[in-house]
């Protein structure tokens, strides 16, 4: 009797904790998407359900200011940013992890180092950089300043997986007369859909959160990206802060990436740990 | 022929053959490399060289090509004054960029230690079998995949004084007596920004952890449970011992990225000192307070800090992959 | 069709030698077999020949041009892997064609000779499938069919069989023994661990040991007459019988070998006195391990069933002429 009620406590302490930890991890962007259908007084009349259902907080932030332009403006920082990073990192990891010369742990090792770089570093440095190439205030400023940390990462996540494809499956490439290019993209891609696509979507949700730099290349509301529009987000008067159309941007911004992630978990869990646990 | 009459010396001559094949592909590799060495150098390296440059100038944010050079001023210099004082000044001896020190040392520390506490329970929870482990693990995704900036918003709004729901919340609960001011309030600034990055980053951490927990062979676990050890042992004997390589990766990994942080606190908590990290200084002097050198100065300091750390950890990397490899 | 000569060839990873001064000479249209303990470089000079690897030094001749430097794809070889290594995205059609198409063909061209080579290993209802949908034996076949079309003067094999089971192993074996009988201009080279497999396909077999060849000759020629102990041991199934010490000073030797099949069971004179320890009847005939004191039971073959049961009395004697002596070298002493 006694053993079944110790047995019944710890079960029931157990699943008390998962669900503690399911309501901390998910209550704040609950609260977000309830917050956002609030408006009005109801927005100060703090609740923990839904009371209340009104779209005009959605209808503010698009219908008022350049908010739909900085997604788009995200959108498209973050998909060149990705391809560039991919289509130089492909070919990289390749020789990285593929071809034995000198100087290749060097390489990697550069590439970690830059990996880690604190972004404040190259900050004033890159700035005159962007201002020399009449770049700052545009799109290409971020696409640029981007690289910085979506190439080392997606070289080196890619050189990992690379490592790990058949040797032999290479190797009677090279006999039937395959060059490194051809082996490339008509051995190698096809096998690494996968990889390829957990890659570019880590590095895709860098770049849309990216925030320093879009806050200090860009100057006008025009050429924001979406986390400084977000932040910058003011009300008519100085004091007043707009939270519901802060709520509903962050949701408009946040839903796309929490369904891909959802979509993609196994995935992502897997392209985490091998930049991670491997590196 | 000619093949024959040419290869006859040269074999005597070189030991080493260099086949067509190794020669094209040595080749490929370095087409394929000079891309990505170039973009990294365009955008990582000059940049860093031009901003330790202008950390010993006296450049400004409005004439970037008309600094000149100053030495070590910015970092310290001294004046003697006529009664023999010394007065020293620069940003050596600069108590607001040492408190940024301080400030981003304590948060470093603190959440990545917390991080890596929590994140191990929750690993540990993953670890078991139990229904519905998947939507756990799809739960504990969502905090990691909303931007920063959305994050700090959406729990500036839960913190806030007024209209904050954890002031509710904790007011019903009995927990505080009155409201408080979580993000305003220089005692508790920094409270309110390490909630907010465990909460985002305990995740990462957590699935690392776990990645870590299922290298380890289930037999081990059946091996311990048939000898009868009790449970939190084999937690600290066994388990512990097993994942440290993978939670020391994490750890430094996040350690490295805790050192650097900017956004959060930049929205969070703007202007309070409290919570003021090096990058946030440093941001600050380069562009809004129109002391770029200074400002590049401090960050070529923040740089330093961490090159030291990378190369601790690749240092300790190595020394991880020649004795991991029982 | 290739005659290939090995002149002291040599390959080194770093400091580790592998391959230690190997001369042979391959005849055109011959099946070569390397055979060797792992770790005996066989692989490794196979990969020479394909050109996967570097040679460190020497000089490797096909049909007289020196190819030490030739990429692999303009050797005219063409290459079996252990583990298939079909391109797991490519329809069986497409793994096969996929080196002429590289080599710009002609549409037409390639689709005769796949389907040509399809039909010669009887995988032609299969060219649009992808390989995981195929088994084990049908994707050797069809790695061995992108073999054929590259239509290759050397035809290299590296343990084609050794990931296949046991019954699905005899019959491959068979597939490429048919194969070199029909392609009977084409040089193979054919590595293997397994000296039946050695031994049944080979029309000359080259022993490998510590990077150096051990002895190359015909099969018979390796079991009848091997040139060391080495040689003596590795060919032939049950292993020779080896015995040491008084025994094989008797015959003026240190070791002496008995092959299994040429042991009596008799009481004449000077028979080696023993127990038997067991008795393994496989039907047709059986073989009986004799402890006589040596270090290791000798293996005794009988025709049929043996009649000894564990712990029988029982002498045993080479048939005359039939022993092998060795020095202290491990070198054949004449007789």
């Amino acid at each position: 009797m006694t053993m079944d009620l110790w047995a019944i406590t710890k079960r029931v302490a157990f699943y008390a904790l998962v669900i503690f930890i399911v309501v901390v991890a998910v209550f704040p962007f609950y609260y977000a998407i309830l917050t956002s259908f609030k408006s009005g007084t109801d927005l100060f009349r703090v609740t923990y359900l839904p009371t209340s259902f009104s779209l005009d907080n959605y209808s503010a932030v698009l219908n008022v200011g350049d908010f739909p332009r900085n997604v788009l403006n995200s959108v498209f920082v973050a998909a060149v940013t990705v391809l560039l990073a991919l289509f130089l990192a492909i070919t990289a990891s390749f020789a990285l992890s593929r071809v034995r010369f000198r100087g290749r742990g060097i390489i990697l090792m550069t590439i970690l180092a830059v990996s880690m770089f604190p972004q404040i570093a190259v900050l004033a440095g890159l700035f005159e950089v962007i201002r020399f190439l009449g770049i700052y205030n545009t799109p290409w400023a971020l696409i640029f300043s981007y690289t910085i940390f979506t190439l080392p990462f997606t070289v080196w996540v890619l050189t990992t997986f690379m490592r790990d494809l058949p040797i032999e499956i290479e190797e009677a490439a090279i006999v039937d007369g395959a060059t490194p290019w051809v082996i490339i993209t008509k051995v190698f891609m096809p096998l690494m859909w996968p990889a390829l696509v957990t890659t570019g979507l880590l590095a895709f949700i860098g770049a849309w959160n990216e925030f320093l730099f879009a806050l200090t290349f860009t100057s006008s509301n025009a050429t924001r990206t979406v986390p400084v529009a977000i932040a910058l987000l003011s009300g008519g008067t100085q004091h007043e802060i707009p939270w519901g159309a802060i709520m509903a941007a962050s949701v408009i911004v946040t839903v796309p990436l929490v369904i891909l992630v959802l979509i993609f978990q196994r995935k992502i869990i897997s392209g985490l740990t091998a930049g991670g646990v491997k590196g | 022929m000619t093949v024959e009459a040419t290869a006859g010396p040269a074999v005597r001559s070189t030991p080493r053959i260099q086949s067509e094949l190794m020669k094209s592909r040595v080749a490929a590799a370095m087409w394929f490399l000079v891309p990505m060495l170039v973009a990294l150098a365009i955008v990582a390296g000059w940049p860093l060289l031009r901003t330790i440059y202008f950390s010993f100038t006296n450049t400004s944010l409005n004439n970037l090509y008309g600094g000149d050079f100053v030495g070590f001023k910015n970092y310290l210099s001294w004046t003697t004054l006529k009664s023999g004082r010394t007065v020293f000044s620069g940003l050596l001896v600069d108590p607001a960029w040492w408190n940024a020190v301080g400030n981003t040392l304590r948060f470093a520390v603190i959440s990545v230690t917390l991080e890596t506490v929590i994140g191990m329970i929750v690993a540990l929870v993953l670890n078991a079998e139990f229904k519905g482990r998947g939507i756990v693990r799809a739960a504990i995704l969502i905090p990691w995949a909303i931007p920063t900036i959305v994050s700090a918003k959406m729990w500036s709004w839960m913190l806030n004084d007024q209209f904050g729901i954890i002031n509710d919340l904790f007011l019903n609960l009995g927990i505080i007596s009155q409201k408080v001011a979580w993000t305003a309030s220089a005692d508790t600034a920094m409270t309110a920004v390490l909630i907010v990055d465990i909460w985002k980053t305990t995740p990462f951490m957590a699935l690392l952890i776990l990645a870590g927990l299922q290298m380890v062979p289930k037999d081990v676990y059946e091996a311990a449970r048939i000898d009868g050890v009790h449970p939190v042992k084999v937690f600290f004997r066994v388990t512990l011992p097993l994942v440290r390589p993978a939670v020391m990766v994490a750890v430094i990994f996040r350690l490295l990225d805790a050192m650097r942080i900017f956004d959060l606190i930049y929205v969070l908590t703007p202007n309070s000192s409290a919570t003021k990290t090096m990058s946030v200084i440093s941001r600050e002097n380069l562009f809004d307070f129109d002391k770029f050198a200074y400002g590049s100065a401090q960050s070529t300091l923040l740089f330093l800090l961490i090159a030291v750390m990378t190369g601790l950890y690749i240092w300790l990397g190595k020394v991880r992959f020649d004795g991991g490899d029982r | 069709m290739a005659r290939i000569e090995l002149k002291n060839i040599r390959k080194s990873f770093g400091l580790v030698d592998v391959i230690k001064g190997v001369d042979l000479e391959i005849h055109s249209g011959e099946f070569m077999v390397f055979v060797g303990p792992s770790g005996c470089g066989k692989s490794t000079l196979l990969r020479l020949m394909a050109g996967l690897e570097d040679i460190t030094s020497g000089e490797m001749y096909f049909d007289g041009q020196l190819v030490n430097a030739l990429a692999p794809s303009r050797r005219g070889i063409a290459m079996v892997f252990q583990s298939y290594a079909l391109y797991p995205h490519m329809t069986v059609y497409e793994n096969m064609a996929f080196g002429m198409q590289l080599a710009k063909s002609d549409k037409d061209a390639i689709k005769e000779r796949v389907e040509k080579a399809a039909e010669m290993l009887q995988i032609g209802q299969y060219l649009a499938r992808l390989p995981k949908q195929l088994s084990g034996g049908q994707r050797q076949r069809v790695a061995i069919g992108r073999a054929i079309v590259r239509d290759p003067k050397v035809f290299l094999f590296d343990e084609p069989l050794s990931n296949l089971d046991a019954a699905l192993r005899v019959a491959t074996r068979l597939e490429i023994a048919k194969l070199h009988h029909q392609m009977n201009n084409t040089t193979m080279v054919y590595v293997t661990h397994d000296q039946v497999e050695a031994m049944t396909l080979a029309d000359r077999i080259c022993v490998l040991r510590d990077g150096m060849i051990e002895q190359v000759g015909t099969p018979l020629e390796l079991y009848q007459n091997p040139q060391s102990l080495f040689v003596a041991g590795f060919i032939g199934s049950p292993k020779m019988n080896f015995l040491n010490g008084e025994i094989a000073s008797k015959f003026g030797a240190t070791t002496i070998g008995v092959r299994s099949e040429d042991i009596d069971i008799t009481d004449r004179e000077g028979a080696w006195k023993g127990k038997v320890i067991h008795s393994e009847n496989l039907g047709s005939d059986s073989y009986t391990y004799v402890d006589i004191g040596t270090d290791e039971p000798v293996i005794v073959r009988e025709d049929g069933t043996s009649k000894h049961a564990p712990d029988d009395a029982i002498s045993i004697a080479p048939q005359p002429g039939r022993v092998y002596r060795f020095d202290q070298a491990g070198k054949p002493l004449k007789n």
